[in-house]
């Protein structure tokens, strides 16, 4: 079996991202980047199944500007086998995204897709049900566990209401949550033979793939700030903030 | 055109974020429709037709839809989406899974999360876990949007009378197939809709201290939320995990207990009109967004909450 896996090069979790004065997007210059959170449990769950003795071969993949390739690098130093970036000039979105991964699958013929569920720049969430649907396979969101049977997936999807458990045929693509397992870290010695891992590059041109933007982006605020709060000297008081001046309760 | 609204709903009852959901619509286009797809639907058919925003309802029904599969809806939608310029639904678990389906199937690029309409093109939207709103506007001649429910009130459930169509069901999908569903009941409100949460964190240290949490949820009429780490930590279940990845709330009161205040917590939560925190720590980021913080240790602050709680002669349902 051979699983693809999508990664995305995002600025990193821990950043507390600021909006440009120009309102033109968000300060990207000197910020630290870091591999879209839940895309790390999308390839450990690949990696895990490989280890498994259930696939055989592991794809990283991404689509992205040519820096990027730091994001398959290390998906390569932590088991993928060999690596692909996509590459592509400014925003592309969810739907260029996953048209160019289409490419890659109709090319590569994998038997699972997965991704993370979201990434977190843009809180989009499509671009695995888009490729779910642009390939007409099912596809498995929000995943918190994954069980292969014989010829098919058995996958607990984190829902609003609880959990929900779906069996889908393969091929099929799979959206990570980030409970579907602890992504582990690159040890050394595995990332420098990371180095020497496979990592083809194409361009999006090279695929047919307009990126085009359809949805144009006016202008990005900061959000409205909260007024600064009070602290309280004790539960007394608090309780009767809450019921007097704030009135909630 | 009219804007064509996805309902989510249990085949018994409309769900709540469908009314935050026409609301939006009706902000697109004055010509809502509903499409109802499900199983043996009819009384939610029939409340839908009740609601003043909605001018038609358009009903499918079929077994194959009786559990909500993305792969048996989008066709569907798809098929029926030719006479609409919006395709709606809310940016709930449903709608996250749905309707990037249908927009791909559509060949749209999709608007997600919407929190506010401009016009029936333009919309705002929060982007890095709501650290900035991006002001946007789709170039695409029909659009699939999902809105952010919390940002939008509930439409009026009755003073309506929109006519009932019956449509063909498309076909069944058959390489996916539904397993089974753990719903956790409960008499709490809605996370989603509460006029109070009260969260718990990492600060809770177990499951059962939850407890102390729980006493307060009932006292207040509360639903009760929690940080990922918690729902890691195995304190309480996923359905219950309020940020970035989990659930947005704007309760009238938030009461986060023994949370640190990650911004992906904050993501989930910072819209709330009054937040308290309660937290050891003095530095903990949650004081930056709270109204009225405690630093005090959780495990004496609750009772002591639960007690000032029994001394007052009235509370807010």
């Amino acid at each position: 079996m051979k699983i693809l896996v999508a990664v995305k090069r995002v600025i990193d979790y821990n950043v507390q991202v600021r909006v440009k004065e120009d309102g033109t997007g968000v300060v990207t210059d000197n910020v630290k980047m870091s591999s879209n959170p839940p895309d790390d449990n999308a390839i450990e769950e690949a990696v895990k199944i490989k280890e498994a003795g259930k696939a055989t071969e592991i794809i990283a993949i991404t689509v992205g500007e040519e820096k990027s390739q730091e994001t398959v690098r290390k998906a390569l130093a932590v088991g993928a086998d060999r690596g692909i970036l996509i590459k592509t000039e400014g925003t592309v979105e969810p739907l260029a995204v996953a048209k160019a991964l289409q490419k890659i699958v109709e090319k590569e013929k994998p038997d699972l897709v997965f991704m993370g569920k979201q990434a977190i720049d843009d809180d989009c969430n499509q671009t695995g049900q888009m490729l779910s649907a642009l390939l007409n396979w099912p596809q498995a969101t929000f995943a918190s566990k994954i069980e292969i049977k014989d010829k098919t997936l058995e996958v607990t999807r984190e829902i609003d209401e609880g959990l929900e458990t779906i069996e889908v045929n393969f091929p099929a693509i799979v959206t990570c949550d980030l409970r579907l397992n602890e992504p582990r870290y690159a040890s050394l010695p595995n990332i420098m033979k990371s180095k020497k891992k496979p990592l083809e590059i194409l361009t999006a041109a090279d695929l047919g793939i307009d990126t085009t933007p359809r949805v144009q982006q006016i202008k990005v605020e900061e959000p409205p700030k909260r007024k600064a709060g009070i602290k309280v000297a004790s539960v007394a008081e608090l309780v009767s903030k809450l019921k007097n001046e704030a009135k909630v309760i | 055109m009219s804007v064509l609204l996805i309902a989510e709903h249990n085949n018994k009852e409309v769900r709540p974020f469908t009314l935050n959901a026409i609301t939006a619509a009706s902000q697109m286009d004055g010509d809502v429709h509903v499409l109802l797809i499900g199983n043996n639907c009819g009384d939610v058919a029939k409340s839908l037709s009740e609601m003043s925003a909605v001018k038609k309802v358009l009903q499918a029904e079929a077994a194959h839809y009786e559990n909500y599969l993305a792969e048996n809806f989008a066709p569907l939608v798809v098929k029926v989406s030719e006479n609409y310029s919006h395709i709606v639904s809310s940016a709930n678990t449903f709608g996250k899974n749905l309707m990037p389906r249908i927009a791909a199937l559509l060949d749209i690029s999709q608007v997600s999360d919407i929190t506010k309409v401009i016009s029936a093109d333009t919309f705002i939207r929060p982007i890095y876990a709501g650290n900035a709103f991006a002001t946007v506007k789709s170039t695409d001649a029909k659009k699939c949007v999902t809105i952010r429910p919390t940002s939008f009130e509930p439409c009026e459930t009755s003073g309506g009378s929109a006519p009932i169509e019956k449509i063909d069901a498309s076909e069944e999908f058959t390489l996916s197939k539904f397993i089974k569903r753990e719903e956790v009941k409960s008499d709490r409100p809605e996370l989603g809709t509460a006029r109070v949460v009260v969260s718990g964190g990492r600060g809770m240290q177990n499951g059962e201290n939850f407890k102390l949490i729980t006493d307060i949820a009932d006292k207040l009429n509360a639903a009760i939320g929690a940080s990922r780490a918690a729902v890691d930590a195995g304190y309480i279940s996923n359905e219950h995990q309020v940020g970035q990845t989990g659930k947005v709330v704007v309760p009238d009161l938030y009461i986060a207990v023994g949370i640190s205040g990650a911004i992906q917590h904050l993501a989930g939560m910072k819209e709330s009109k009054i937040i308290v925190a309660i937290n050891k720590d003095g530095e903990a980021p949650i004081f930056s967004v709270a109204d009225y913080g405690l630093e005090a240790d959780l495990f004496e602050a609750l009772p002591q909450f639960l007690e000032e709680l029994n001394k007052l002669n009235s509370i807010q349902k």
